[in-house]
């Protein structure tokens, strides 16, 4: 693509580009740290987990403030206006999936007295990695504007809810077989459905790269697997 | 190639079809076939680099090149299925009927009230009553008649270069014409002035079928529903203006418009 003319505006695009790269090093970092700590019951890690978070929250207000100024100051049209809504809205984006791993964090840290089933975190854990990946890829696709990657990240996100949907079952049956085991799995549950909220993210940001390449956003509703809204376990007597 | 865009048009009635337009200057070639409509009832605005021909075009539209030797018009310009291009077309009434507005203000160096009369009375003859009436309505269509109705009978050139555009406005509207060339109108406004005529721009829509010419995008996109955008003597782009200034299909386009040009 050519350059502008006004070379300030190309180093101000080319600043928010790596605004959102860095953000979304965080965000991976941060999920990474928090799900560490739930796993190995680190008291400390899942601290440093929940402080990095600010962090994401600075970026993402410094992403805002430039964003802002840009409209102000440049009035983006067409590729460019699209780029710089897609940037503010990515942001948005991997705040939120700052928040919810700093939640997870959190929850690590109310549950690192306790000792858990193995196969319990067996499923946290292949859930996480899922939603890593399609993190991984989804900033991949995004720095490269990569509209087929951001397709692919948006269709396996079907995946990871079908893993949390057999993860939520797994705890009510857990839940139900010992009433002890209640107040650990109820952390679990919100840990796995803040990581399906991560996967949803991804999601997000990929149909905003879609927009942001083709100009359009994408036509078909994405398939959504997520069924724990509508699941009721009874206990049988 | 022309890339048009396949929009709903169809509820769109073409007042003015350009098809297979070329001009020259001397021996130069000016404008390279256009092909394009204007819709009635829409604006259309015209934009692309100096020289690109757009306002070039828009001459061609109420035949103004005609005043100047050397300069000629090949293909066809229909308007209410007529072509305008024809040599027999009465030039006056087609004036009357296409009124332009040009980048400076030029009120003439009369009366407020002089200034529009003046025009009528070279089309119609009527009592003076019917002029008074014809005063005001043309006024209030051009937004200045509560500035100006009690200095009628000053000079036009004591008002300030906003109000003097909008007296050349005034001036349009006052034939009754069904189409208004704007080149440029605002570029010698500031941007209080510039608000007050893209907001007459949009009222004069619902009556008549507007084409204007512009520098600052972001007029084209506030005051248009149809965007042109003119490059090296071609017609790059036509479409839906929501669409060019966000999604354009041609690089072109896109470069021009962001700021990307050379």
């Amino acid at each position: 693509m050519n350059e502008h003319t006004v070379k300030s505006y190309e180093d101000e695009l080319k600043l928010l580009d790596r605004r959102i790269a860095q953000m979304g090093g965080y965000a991976e970092k941060l999920l990474v740290q928090a799900m560490d700590a739930l796993e190995r019951r680190d008291p400390n890690l899942a601290e440093t987990a929940v402080s990095s978070d600010a962090m994401l929250d600075q970026l993402e207000r410094e992403v805002q403030d430039q964003v802002i100024l840009m409209i102000a100051r440049r009035q983006p049209l067409a590729n460019d206006l699209r780029h710089i809504m897609t940037v503010l809205k990515v942001a948005g984006d991997l705040e939120r999936i700052g928040d919810l791993a700093k939640n997870i964090a959190k929850r690590a840290l109310a549950v690192a007295s306790e000792t858990y089933p193995k196969p319990l975190m067996t499923g946290m854990r292949h859930m996480t990695e899922m939603v890593q990946a399609q993190l991984r890829d989804v900033l991949d696709a995004l720095a490269t504007f990569d509209a087929d990657k951001a397709m692919k990240v948006w269709l396996s996100d079907e995946q990871v809810d079908a893993m949390y949907n057999s993860l939520f079952r797994e705890l009510l049956t857990y839940m139900m077989e010992d009433p002890r085991n209640i107040g650990l799995c109820t952390h679990f549950l919100f840990g796995a459905k803040n990581i399906e909220r991560i996967g949803d993210h991804t999601t997000n940001i990929a149909e905003n790269i879609h927009y942001l390449v083709h100009g359009v956003p994408i036509a078909d509703d994405r398939p959504k697997g997520d069924r724990t809204s509508s699941t009721l376990i009874t206990p049988r007597e | 190639m022309n890339v048009m865009s396949k929009d709903v048009d169809s509820a769109l009635t073409e007042k003015i079809s350009v098809r297979d337009l070329k001009f020259f200057y001397g021996s130069s070639l000016a404008l390279k076939s256009i092909s394009m409509p204007l819709y009635e009832r829409q604006v259309t605005s015209f934009i692309g680099p100096s020289g690109c021909g757009k306002s070039t075009l828009l001459r061609v539209l109420n035949r103004m090149y005609d005043l100047y030797p050397n300069q000629r018009a090949e293909g066809e310009v229909m308007f209410d299925g007529e072509n305008i291009l024809n040599p027999r077309q009465d030039l006056n009434l087609l004036r009357s009927r296409i009124g332009m507005v040009f980048q400076k203000p030029t009120p003439f160096p009369m009366s407020i009230y002089e200034n529009i009369a003046f025009g009528v009375r070279l089309y119609e003859r009527l009592p003076k009553s019917d002029i008074d009436a014809r005063v005001e309505s043309a006024l209030e269509k051009a937004a200045l008649w509560k500035e100006v109705k009690d200095k009628l009978h000053s000079s036009g050139l004591s008002l300030s270069g906003g109000q003097q555009q909008r007296l050349c406005i005034a001036r349009t509207v006052a034939i009754r014409p069904e189409v208004i060339l704007f080149d440029e109108p605002c570029s010698a406004l500031d941007p209080i002035s510039t608000a007050r005529i893209e907001e007459l721009i949009d009222e004069l829509k619902n009556e008549f079928t507007i084409a204007i010419v512009t520098h600052n995008m972001q007029q084209a996109a506030r005051v248009s529903q149809k965007t042109a955008f003119m490059y090296l003597g071609e017609l790059v782009e036509f479409g839906d203006t929501k669409k060019l200034f966000t999604n354009p299909t041609d690089t072109r386009t896109q470069d021009y418009i962001t700021g990307r040009f050379g």
